[in-house]
């Protein structure tokens, strides 16, 4: 699926991942492939995403998430 | 007819004119690239934040937490907001925003009795409005300096308390929108209370979202943001108008010395020509009265 993390002032990160690790405000929760539509607001903490390569972490201070279709946008 | 110094005086001058705004002009056009690709980076996100908030307009009118967002309160006092640049040098840009702005407060506010306070981003606007507005503030004027989102996003949030606590009962920008290098397009724009635009579109309507936790506290977090995020897009937008109007303009200041070089070049020729004819004349009637 298809992951992109974007900030005001930057796209932080876009491509294929296999999974990724969500800080939400309800409690943090992972995505996998074929995940449910879903919109999430997030908290401080970190953003773990797991790609071909290994895993990947990014620090956030909050945000909205929206998986659709295998694509998840961020905005962090 | 001038005098050869003069002229020649006058040609060296215009020569560093030229330079000095060509220069500026390259500057300009490097700091344009920088401030496109803020606005190229930004739009993605800001259009994602207004899809999400879109799905969510019906909820957000149930919604008690937000409701300070969205509440109409007739409007007695209004905070307008400028947007202009710190420097000069930069066309009709600066003057179109006062324009604007007068516009707004003696057409649309003064004769509904509304209590305007203006207050200023960026130094040009106030140096002229300063003495025709009463209510005016300057504690943000500095934002233009250093334009992370960051900044931006901390002043916003001082309008949306300010918007809360009832200090005001609208806020509107006012600001260049950026089109292209040479297009700028003034808007007025209201920020607060804030306006959803339910999506229109069906296929995105339709679909069934799972909220986490609740459509409420998501849009607790999100409306806000989407008014920060709203200013952020328009200090983004003015700053890359400033420097394509600073490019446009710098770029026929150039012009214009290259034009003017032309003709002093022109003047400063004939009078040496002039200087030359009067020499020779001079010899060849001397040389004349002596063999006479």
């Amino acid at each position: 699926m298809y992951l992109e993390i974007i900030t005001p002032e930057k796209t932080l990160f876009s491509g294929e991942v296999e999974s990724a690790k969500f800080p939400g405000s309800a409690g943090g929760f992972e995505t996998l492939n074929n995940h449910a539509a879903l919109i999430s607001s997030l908290t401080e903490g970190t953003l773990e995403v797991k790609t071909e390569n290994g895993v990947e972490k990014f620090e956030i201070n909050g945000g909205i998430v929206e998986v659709l279709n295998n694509k998840i946008i961020v905005l962090a | 007819m001038a005098s050869l110094k003069e002229v020649r005086t006058r040609i060296s001058s215009t020569e560093s004119t030229q330079q000095i705004t060509k220069a500026m002009k390259l500057v300009a056009a490097t700091k344009l690239k920088k401030a496109t690709d803020a606005i190229a980076k930004m739009r993605p996100y800001s259009e994602k934040m207004n899809s999400i908030l879109g799905n969510l307009a019906s909820a957000a009118s149930e919604e008690d937490r937000v409701k300070k967002y969205f509440e109409y309160r007739e409007v007695k006092k209004a905070l307008v907001v400028v947007l202009s640049s710190d420097r000069g040098l930069c066309g009709g840009f600066n003057a179109s925003v006062i324009k604007a702005t007068r516009q707004l407060i003696n057409e649309y506010y003064k004769p509904k009795g509304v209590d305007v306070e203006v207050t200023f981003l960026g130094k040009k606007a106030h140096d002229i409005l300063k003495k025709e507005v009463s209510n005016t503030s300057t504690d943000n004027m500095g934002v233009f300096s250093d334009l992370s989102a960051e900044n931006v996003f901390a002043v916003a949030q001082q309008f949306i308390d300010a918007h809360a606590a009832e200090k005001y009962d609208e806020v509107r920008l006012v600001y260049n929108q950026f089109k292209n290098a040479a297009t700028q397009i003034i808007q007025v724009e209201k920020m607060l209370p804030v306006q959803v635009e339910s999506v229109e579109d069906d296929a995105q309507k339709n679909i069934d979202y799972i909220f986490e936790p609740g459509q409420g506290e998501i849009l607790v977090d999100l409306v806000p943001k989407a008014v920060k995020t709203q200013l952020y897009k328009a200090c983004l937008d003015s700053f890359a108008s400033e420097t394509g109007a600073r490019m446009v303009a710098m770029d026929a200041a150039t012009e214009n010395a290259g034009e003017m070089l032309d003709k002093l070049r022109l003047q400063y020729n004939q009078a040496r020509q002039a200087a030359i004819t009067g020499e020779i004349l001079e010899i060849v009637s001397g040389a004349a009265a002596l063999e006479g």
